[in-house]
């Protein structure tokens, strides 16, 4: 009997390996080793015709932090992150409200919101280069029936950045309303009806029963924004590409940048390092606190 | 009072929602017009279809839209397949070192592929997938994401439903092919959806491994036609746009209570 | 188009002779469109001719975005093994292919004489010839030039004959020129705004760096009064918007009017003249010290990693679409310049400048051009002088301030070349 569940095991691990080995030749190949390689790439110089690549350590690193652009770019991101994440995630959690209360036209408006989270980011761009395109633009031209002053969105440093934060809020709160409206089905009628017999006002209930049982959602949205203000970069290359003076360059077109436009792959490698440590600590941050709290097993 | 306030509220997101949607009503409308016409905001000018012409020769469009047919469909099925014997795998196999190895699927959800562009390039090339509509899927099919939904939709069908077509003398295969891939239907459902918008959608990392038309998806055809030093014509763009973003745009449009209720059958928190 | 494919077999048969031709030769040749208009369609047009009188020759054109879009590309290829024999590049590229040892001196292909390389506009070959050797063959060229609405002149008072032809000219006509809702000038500063600028510093008086691609001269007086000048235009004079004017739109700006004038490649000439609804004129940029302009745009390459054959092959290639008769008709077609003086003897291009004279200002400009601004790691000096040129036009650092930095910037990165 014993030497009968043995075999079973065994036959259960085979099996296990057997049907993990697809997923786990294609994860070593395309995001263990890959994680692995850029870090020994950050520790190399660049070979040029001169010179053949050695190891330098962390050269490229203090390179890297003695140089003004990467700042500038890391201090765009955070704004970028600090903006997108609570804004979106506000209009979203209003979207799911209103498309889940009995408004009229209440079927066009869902459509509306999530509309743009079909589009390609590219898209986005093109549709939002000729909102903000000085002169010949939509915003300019509706500025103009007010008598204000045309202004160059895109080409000045103090509005470039919030120009494409405004892009990425536009994509992604329609996406993120799907999580909230699928919470929102969830919260059982009757809780509605007690806080009617209470006499709680409409306000009274969303605050104190709705949003304290939307939170596991709220965190799990979190999570996701905070990704994507590391990955959506897209609309920079029509929008600004990074300009002017590097006023809206976010680190993964930094990266690209260093990579493939100016053939500094070390220090490509060597940023890329630093954001898989920040997305490392997000993970872990989200593993060992949040799941605790949302439970989603 | 309340009716008052109720209609304020009715009001805000009808506002909302046509905030949302101008760009792209905007942008139908100019793709139809001549572009002094569009960018003058003649609201009586005539409508005409020249700008769809212009863009429609200006670049190998039909060609662009095959290869992202292709490549959704390239990566939907490699998806699919090993997502589902991984979900499985993690949900109903019992195997030491099961535990470790799941935290490492689950550390993939935030070890971006674009963020690994550079890594991911150079392996790409070095197997000979570069400039292949393959390689840009390749890097996507072991998608943590996908895996880990498989792996609860699995988990949640009942074990008397495995152990009844066990004793009907189905092997595991069989059993996951009969009684699990059926069940989960709405998952995968709701799975295709999110991958095909995804990679319809996406752009940088095709962007950097393809190399011609030939294996250009509509996002890098687009950057490329439509790129500022090209000198943008505002009504020529805007068509280009909206002929690459229809189909996506038409399917959701007809399939969107699916869509929806997909995403939240599905129970995606 | 009978004669032009004539001239085009007697050419091939020429080439030919210099050098038999090898069965079934596959050549991937990459390039860049950088200005307005379906040039993809004039080269494929151009290509297929080609392929019409070379049957031996198959040649796959590949059109991938702007000059940096298309390095990457053809790099790319190259460095994964997908084949790649030529590409047309920035002119201003030399530096650094040569340094990354991936393109081969034409010298050192047989048939590419000195008679040949000698035929072009030796300010088209400036920018290609690097350590003594001929690394790029000039093809779409192009300098800057100013156009100019001459309705608006003629509205504000000026002569539409005469457009400016001094600094002061420009700031006093640009006012003239300034109303509501119109600017008197327009400079882009996206995209290639240290090519504008380099305009300015040359009308200055001081180049922007040496001719070994060593030292650059940011910090000079006279440039950064250059560029004390280029943002004065908007914030003293106020006949330029402020911030920066975007590359990529502003043709469409001055087809609707709202500028009077603009600075352009003059490879936009033939988009505009087939959109402009009104008057327009071409000129040669204003002097200041001196009249001048970079030159600009694209050079073929040949990469170092090719056969015999295909070197052959892609010389061949070189020759027929850099010939007088095909540099006339992209001329034309475009707007860029005829890269070697016998283009401006054929029919064609003679016929095309007697009715439209403006398509010869690019051409008249070229005695006073200069090389384009190019040095090792060319494409992060320029990178750091582009941001030190926005800075100062959006107001973030004073001109002095900006350039210092990307002069301390570009030393730093030419350190390792010295």
């Amino acid at each position: 009997m014993a030497h009968h569940v043995n075999l079973e095991r065994r036959r259960q691990a085979i099996y296990g390996w057997i049907l993990l080995s697809p997923a786990a030749i294609l994860l070593t190949t395309f995001a263990f080793y890959p994680s692995l390689a850029t870090f020994w790439a950050s520790l190399m110089s660049r070979g040029t015709r001169r010179k053949p690549p050695e190891f330098v350590g962390g050269r490229n690193y203090s390179d890297l932090f003695a140089d003004p652009t990467f700042w500038v770019v890391v201090k765009n991101n955070l704004i970028y992150a600090g903006a997108t994440i609570p804004i979106s995630i506000s209009i979203a959690l209003a979207m799911a409200l209103w498309a889940n209360s009995k408004i009229p036209a209440r079927g066009f408006v869902r459509t509306a919101y999530f509309t743009p989270t079909v589009l390609p980011m590219i898209a986005a761009a093109n549709l939002w280069l000729f909102f903000y395109t000085p002169g010949l633009g939509v915003l300019d031209q509706i500025g103009s029936l007010f008598g204000l002053p045309s202004v160059n969105w895109l080409g000045q440093p103090e509005t470039a950045l919030w120009a494409i934060i405004i892009v990425t809020i536009w994509k992604e709160a329609g996406f993120f309303m799907i999580f909230y409206l699928a919470a929102l089905q969830t919260i059982p009628e009757d809780l509605k009806e007690a806080a009617d017999i209470e006499g709680a006002s409409r306000w009274t209930y969303t605050r104190r029963i709705v949003l304290p049982l939307l939170m596991p959602t709220t965190l799990f949205i979190v999570v996701n924004a905070l990704i994507n203000s590391v990955k959506l970069i897209d609309h920079l290359f029509i929008l600004t590409k990074g300009g002017p003076n590097d006023a809206s360059k976010l680190i993964l077109y930094y990266i690209w940048e260093m990579a493939f436009a100016f053939f500094d792959a070390p220090q490509a490698a060597a940023m890329t390092i630093l954001v898989l440590a920040v997305l490392g600590i997000v993970a872990a941050i989200k593993f060992t606190y949040l799941d605790k709290r949302t439970h989603y097993q | 009072m309340k009716a008052l306030s109720q209609h304020i509220e009715a009001f805000g997101a009808m506002v909302l929602a046509l905030v949302w949607i101008s760009p792209l009503l905007f942008a139908f409308w100019a793709a139809f017009h001549t572009t002094s016409d569009a960018v003058n905001f003649n609201l009586s000018a005539a409508w005409t279809l020249d700008n769809f012409r212009t863009a429609w020769a200006g670049a190998p469009w039909l060609r662009y839209f095959l290869n992202t047919f292709l490549l959704v469909s390239v990566v939907l099925i490699g998806q699919f397949v090993i997502t589902t014997l991984a979900g499985f795998a993690f949900a109903k196999v019992a195997f030491t070192g099961k535990d470790i190895v799941f935290i490492l699927v689950l550390m993939q959800l935030f070890i971006l592929p674009e963020v690994l562009i550079v890594e991911n390039y150079a392996m790409v090339s070095r197997i000979g997938l570069f400039d292949t509509i393959l390689g840009v899927g390749m890097p996507y099919m072991a998608s943590a994401f996908g895996i880990f939904l498989m792996r609860q939709a699995f988990k949640s069908v009942p074990i008397e439903l495995h152990e009844a077509a066990r004793v009907e003398g189905c092997g595991w295969f069989g059993i996951l092919l009969r009684v699990y891939v059926p069940l989960a239907r709405p998952t995968y459902l709701a799975y295709a959806l999110v991958s095909v918008s995804t990679h319809w959608n996406n752009f940088l990392w095709p962007l950097i491994v393809t190399n011609s038309p030939d294996t250009r998806p509509l996002t890098v055809g687009l950057s490329i036609f439509g790129a500022p030093e090209n000198g943008v014509d505002i009504s020529v763009i805007s068509a280009a746009t909206m002929m690459s973003v229809a189909p996506l745009l038409v399917a959701f449009l007809v399939f969107q209570r699916q869509f929806v209720q997909a995403f939240l059958r599905a129970g995606i928190k | 188009m009978t004669l032009m494919k004539r001239l085009a077999a007697g050419c091939a048969v020429a080439t030919m002779l210099a050098a038999p031709a090898a069965a079934e030769t596959e050549l991937t040749m990459y390039y860049p469109i950088a200005v307005g208009g379906a040039l993809t369609e004039v080269v494929n047009g151009i290509v297929a001719e080609f392929e019409a009188a070379n049957p031996d020759i198959k040649v796959n054109a590949i059109y991938s975005g702007n000059y940096d879009d298309t390095r990457v590309r053809a790099l790319s290829a190259l460095a994964s093994g997908e084949p790649a024999q030529l590409a047309v590049m920035f002119s201003i590229d030399a530096y650094d292919l040569i340094e990354q040892d991936i393109v081969m001196p034409f010298e050192e292909i047989e048939g590419a004489d000195a008679a040949w390389l000698d035929s072009f506009y030796p300010a088209l070959m400036a920018n290609g010839r690097v350590e003594g050797k001929t690394w790029g063959i000039p093809f779409q060229r192009s300098t800057i030039v100013a156009y100019y609405n001459k309705d608006k002149f003629r509205e504000a008072g000026l002569d539409p004959e005469s457009p400016p032809k001094t600094w002061d000219d420009l700031v006093t006509m640009g006012k003239a020129l300034t109303k509501d809702g119109t600017s008197g000038l327009m400079i882009p500063s996206t995209g290639y705004p240290y090519w504008m600028f380099q305009a300015l510093a040359i009308q200055n008086g001081k180049e922007l760096m040496s001719n070994d691609g060593l030292t650059t001269y940011f910090d000079d007086p006279a440039v950064i009064e250059a560029l004390e000048f280029w943002r004065s235009l908007s914030t003293e004079h106020g006949i330029m918007p402020e911030g920066t004017v975007e590359w990529g739109t502003l043709r469409q700006a001055f087809l609707e009017g709202q500028t009077a004038m603009m600075w352009h490649s003059t490879g936009n000439l033939t988009a505009v003249k087939n959109a402009a609804s009104f008057d327009f004129g071409v000129a040669e940029l204003p002097a200041n010290v001196r009249p001048g302009s970079p030159t600009g745009g694209g050079n073929f390459y040949v990469f170092k990693d090719t056969t015999d054959e295909e070197r052959q092959a892609a010389l061949k290639l070189i020759k027929f679409m850099t010939s007088p008769e095909q540099a006339a008709a992209w001329s034309i077609a475009t707007g860029y310049m005829g890269v070697s003086p016998a283009a401006y003897e054929t029919e064609a291009l003679k016929a095309y400048t007697t009715e439209f004279p403006p398509a010869l200002v690019a051409r008249n400009q070229l005695e006073n051009a200069v090389a384009e601004f190019s040095t090792f790691e060319t494409a992060r000096v320029r990178e750091g002088l582009n941001n030190a040129i926005q800075a100062a036009l959006t107001g973030t650092k004073t001109p002095a301030e900006a350039l210092a930095e990307a002069q301390e910037a570009a030393v730093r990165l030419l350190r390792d070349y010295q």
